[in-house]
C-alpha cells in the first residue's frame, strides 16, 4: 500500500559491490585466486554442481509422478550452496533451510534427505558426528541457533564455526536481526549466508525491503558484509572461506549476500506464473552457474569430454540408487511419534501411546 | 438473520473469499494484509482476485514478518482501520504471539477502552494434507487461553462467510481459524448477500438421543461420520459444531448433555491443555448430575504433529470416535 518512491541512493551498491572471480562468460576476472584454482578444485565443483542439479530435477519429476510430496526446488542456486558448503571444515555446524539440500548434501548429508518430502523424519538425520541440522522450515529461526552454536564453540575454545543459510525474505523477520546482533555483541564465529534469489514466494525483493542490498544490513551490527555473485562458485567458495577464517581468528561474524535466482516455482505447490513472467525467469539461464563453470573449464583447459560424460553418468546412477533406497525404506515406525518428545516419556504420552497401540492392534 | 435470498454453492475457501469481498465492498476501512495475499491471492488463494478488485492500497503484500504483520495491524486498528491480517499457516504465528498476547488482547483494558483493536487474524490450521513440518499445527488452545481475544472456527462455507463478517464487525480482536483440509473438500450453499452469524453460538448439526458429540472445524466431518456409523448400530447422536471456541456456547452443550447424559469431545489439538478440558468443565458446572458416563475425549496426543508419513496416526478418526461412543454407552 504505502510503498514510497524508491530512493535512488547508489551508495550502498558502491560500498558493497558484487564480487566476482569468474564472470558470466567463464573468464577469470580476479587474478588473486589464480594459484588456488587447481584441477582438483574445479573438478570437485563441477561434479558436485552436476550431482545437485540432477538430484533437484529428479525430485521435481518424482513429485510430478506422485512419488514425492511437495518439494522446494533449488535449480539455479547450486553454486551458492555447493561453494559455501565446500568452504566449511569437517567439524563446523550447518543450519540449512528447506531449500538448501545442495548445501547439506555437499557437507555430508546423504541423499535420503529427499525422504523428508515424503513425510519421513529419517530424511532429517545427519551422518554420525556431522553437525548438519534438520532443514529449518519456520523462516529465519535458525539464525539465532547458529549464533548460539558459534558462541558455544568460542566458549569452549574450539575452532568450530557455524554457517546459517537463509533467503532474502528471511531478513524481514526479527530472528534475523536478533541473530546478527548477538553474533556481533559476542563476536561469535558464525557466517550468515544469504541466498538472495529475488523472491520470497511471490514477493519480489523490491517489496520485501527498501534497501538496495542485503549486505548493507551488516553495517547496523558493525560486522563484515560481503555482496557477491552467487552463481560464481569460485567467489562463493573463496569469500566463504575467508569469512570462516576471520570467524575462527576471533574477528567476528560475516553477512554474505549471494545474489542468485530460482528458475522454478517456490515449491511444487506454487504457480509462479501468478506473480512473475516465467519466460523472463528462464532468460536468467544466461547466467547459469553450471554453464559458467563449463565456459571457464573450456577456456582454461579443464574440459575433457570423457570425464564430463562420466560425471553426468555417475550422477544419474548415484541418484537413481538413492531413489531406489528411498522407495525401499522400511515403513515408518509409529512408535517414533511418541518416543522422541522427551528422553523419558511423561505419563500422558505413555498412556496415550499405550491406548493408541491397543487401538491399532484392534484390541478392546 | 436470513431471508429468502439467492445462494451459490461454494467451497469453504470460496466462502471466506466471498466474506472478505463483502466487507471490503461495504467499508472503506477494511484492509487485507499478509504474506503473498496480494498479487498471488494467497498461497491457498483465499484472497484471490481481491487486490485486482480493491487495489494495492487495500489489499497488500507485507514483508515476511508475522510480528510485523500483527504489530502494525494493531496500530492500524487503533487508528481507525479494520485490518484482516492473514498468517500463512497457524504454525507460523508464533513470532506474532507476543504482539497478540501483550498488545492486541490488552489494549482495551490498559487504556480503559480509549484504544481498541478491532482486528481479525485469519490462519489456516490442521493436518491431513501431507504438508511439510510445522504447517499442520492445531494450536487453538494457545489462544483460547488468552484473555481478550475471541476465537472462531467454522466448518462450513455458510458459517465461514457469516462468522467472518461478524469477526470484522466485532469491536475486539478475533482469531479466525480455517481448516485447510476442508478448504476445497467442504462445499455448501452460501447466500450471495451479506449476513452475520453471532460469535459465541454453536450449532446442532445432527439430532439424536443417546450421545452428544462436540467438535469443530476440521474434525466435524470425522464426528459426523462416526455419528452415522453409530446410528447403524442403533445409537443416535446429537452432534454439536461449536463454531466459536472462545467464548464457548455453554447453553447448547448443557441442553444437549442434559438430554443424552453422555458426551464425546473430538479435537485435533493435543490433549493436555486442549479445549476439551474446558468443555468438560462446562459440563461439570452445568450438568454434573445428568451424566451417566465419564466424558470421553478423542484428541491428538501430547506430541508434535508427526511428519506426514505418520500424520494419520495422530489425527482422530471416525473409528476412534466410534470407540469413544461405545465406551460412553457401555460404561
Ligand atoms: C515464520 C514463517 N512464516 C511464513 C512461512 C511460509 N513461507 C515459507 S517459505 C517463505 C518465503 C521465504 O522466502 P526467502 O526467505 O526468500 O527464501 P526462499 O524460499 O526464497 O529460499 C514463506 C513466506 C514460513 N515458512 N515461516
Ligand atoms: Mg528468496
Amino acid at each position: 500500500m504505502f510503498v514510497s518512491e524508491k530512493r535512488t541512493n547508489k551508495d550502498m551498491e558502491i560500498q558493497f559491490p558484487v564480487l566476482q572471480v569468474v564472470n558470466k562468460d567463464g573468464k577469470l576476472v580476479d587474478e588473486s585466486y589464480k594459484n588456488e584454482i587447481t584441477e582438483d578444485l574445479v573438478r570437485t565443483f563441477y561434479r558436485q554442481l552436476v550431482c545437485m542439479r540432477t538430484l533437484d530435477r529428479k525430485a521435481k519429476n518424482l513429485q510430478r509422478q506422485g512419488r514425492l510430496g511437495t518439494y522446494p526446488p533449488f535449480e539455479g542456486q547450486e553454486a551458492a550452496q555447493v561453494g559455501s558448503a565446500l568452504a566449511l571444515d569437517e567439524d563446523d555446524w550447518m543450519f540449512p533451510t528447506y531449500r538448501d539440500h545442495a548445501a547439506s548434501i555437499t557437507f555430508g548429508k546423504s541423499y535420503s534427505i529427499l525422504s523428508s518430502w515424503n513425510g519421513r523424519v529419517e530424511g532429517n538425520l545427519p551422518p554420525e558426528g556431522k553437525k548438519i541440522l534438520p532443514p529449518s522450515v519456520p523462516i529465519a529461526t535458525q539464525l539465532p541457533l547458529a549464533t548460539g552454536a558459534a558462541m558455544a564453540a568460542k566458549f569452549k575454545g574450539s575452532k568450530q564455526a557455524a554457517i546459517a543459510y537463509f533467503g532474502d525474505g528471511a531478513t524481514s523477520e526479527g530472528d534475523f536481526h536478533e541473530g546478527l546482533n548477538f553474533a556481533s555483541v559476542y563476536q561469535a564465529p558464525v557466517v550468515f549466508f544469504n541466498q538472495n534469489n529475488g523472491y520470497a514466494i511471490s514477493l519480489p525483493i523490491s517489496k520485501q525491503m527498501n534497501s538496495k542490498t542485503i549486505a548493507q544490513k551488516s553495517i547496523a551490527y558493525e560486522i563484515t558484509g560481503v555482496r557477491l555473485d552467487g552463481n560464481d562458485i569460485f567467489v562463493v567458495y573463496f569469500e566463504t572461506k575467508k569469512a570462516l577464517e576471520r570467524a575462527r581468528n576471533g574477528e567476528g561474524p560475516t553477512l554474505i549476500e549471494a545474489i542468485t535466482w530460482r528458475y522454478g516455482a517456490h515449491t511444487t505447490a506454487d504457480d509462479p506464473t501468478k506473480y512473475r513472467d516465467q519466460k523472463e525467469s528462464e532468460k536468467r539461464r544466461e547466467n547459469d552457474p553450471i554453464s559458467r563453470l563449463e565456459s571457464f573449464m573450456k577456456r582454461n583447459g579443464y574440459w575433457d569430454d570423457a570425464w564430463i560424460q562420466k560425471v553426468h553418468d555417475e550422477a544419474i546412477e548415484e541418484i537413481e540408487a538413492a531413489v531406489r533406497a528411498m522407495e525401499t525404506m522400511p515403513p515408518p515406525d509409529v512408535n517414533d511419534i511418541y518416543d522422541y518428545i522427551f528422553e523419558t516419556p511423561t505419563w500422558t504420552i505413555r498412556e496415550q501411546k499405550e491406548q493408541y497401540m491397543k487401538h491399532l492392534r484392534g484390541e478392546e | 438473520m436470513l431471508t429468502a435470498t439467492k445462494t451459490k454453492e461454494l467451497t469453504l475457501i470460496q466462502a471466506i473469499n466471498d466474506g472478505m469481498r463483502t466487507v471490503l465492498r461495504e467499508k472503506d476501512e477494511v484492509i487485507i494484509l499478509g504474506e503473498d495475499v496480494g498479487k498471488n491471492g494467497g498461497v491457498f488463494r483465499a484472497t484471490d482476485g481481491l487486490q485486482q478488485e480493491f487495489g494495492e492500497k487495500r489489499v497488500f503484500d507485507t514483508p515476511l514478518s508475522e510480528a510485523g504483520i500483527i504489530g502494525t495491524s494493531i496500530g492500524m486498528a487503533m487508528n481507525g482501520l479494520l485490518p484482516i491480517a492473514e498468517i500463512q499457516f497457524l504454525g507460523f504465528i508464533y513470532p506474532a504471539y507476543e504482539q497478540i498476547m501483550t498488545h492486541a488482547t490488552r489494549m482495551r483494558y490498559r487504556s480503559k477502552g480509549i484504544f481498541t483493536v478491532p482486528l481479525v487474524i485469519r490462519a489456516p490450521y490442521g493436518a491431513g494434507v501431507h504438508a511439510p513440518e510445522i504447517h499442520s499445527d492445531s494450536v487453538e488452545a494457545l489462544f483460547t487461553h488468552m484473555p481478550g481475544i475471541k476465537v472462531v472456527c467454522p466448518s462450513t462455507p455458510y458459517d465461514a462467510k457469516g462468522l467472518l463478517i461478524s469477526a470484522v464487525e466485532d469491536p475486539d480482536p478475533v482469531l479466525f481459524l480455517e481448516s485447510l483440509r476442508s478448504y476445497r473438500s467442504v462445499r455448501g450453499e452460501v447466500p450471495e448477500e451479506k449476513y452475520t452469524i453471532e460469535i459465541g453460538k454453536g450449532k446442532k448439526v445432527r439430532e439424536g438421543e443417546d450421545v452428544t458429540i462436540i467438535s469443530w472445524g476440521a474434525m466435524m466431518p470425522v464426528a459426523m461420520k462416526a455419528a452415522e456409523e453409530a446410528e447403524k448400530g442403533g445409537v443416535t447422536c446429537d452432534v454439536i459444531d461449536l463454531r466459536t471456541l472462545y467464548p464457548i456456547d455453554k447453553d447448547i452443550i448443557a441442553e444437549s448433555v442434559q438430554k443424552t447424559g453422555r458426551c464425546v469431545i473430538v479435537h485435533e489439538a493435543h490433549a493436555t491443555g486442549g479445549l476439551g478440558n474446558d468443555i468438560i468443565s462446562i459440563i461439570n458446572d452445568t450438568s454434573f448430575l445428568y451424566m451417566k458416563a465419564p466424558i470421553e475425549r478423542v484428541t491428538g496426543a501430547d506430541v508434535h504433529v508427526p511428519f506426514w508419513a505418520l500424520e494419520n496416526h495422530y489425527l482422530p478418526t471416525p473409528a476412534r470416535v466410534q470407540k469413544a461412543i461405545h465406551n460412553v454407552i457401555n460404561f
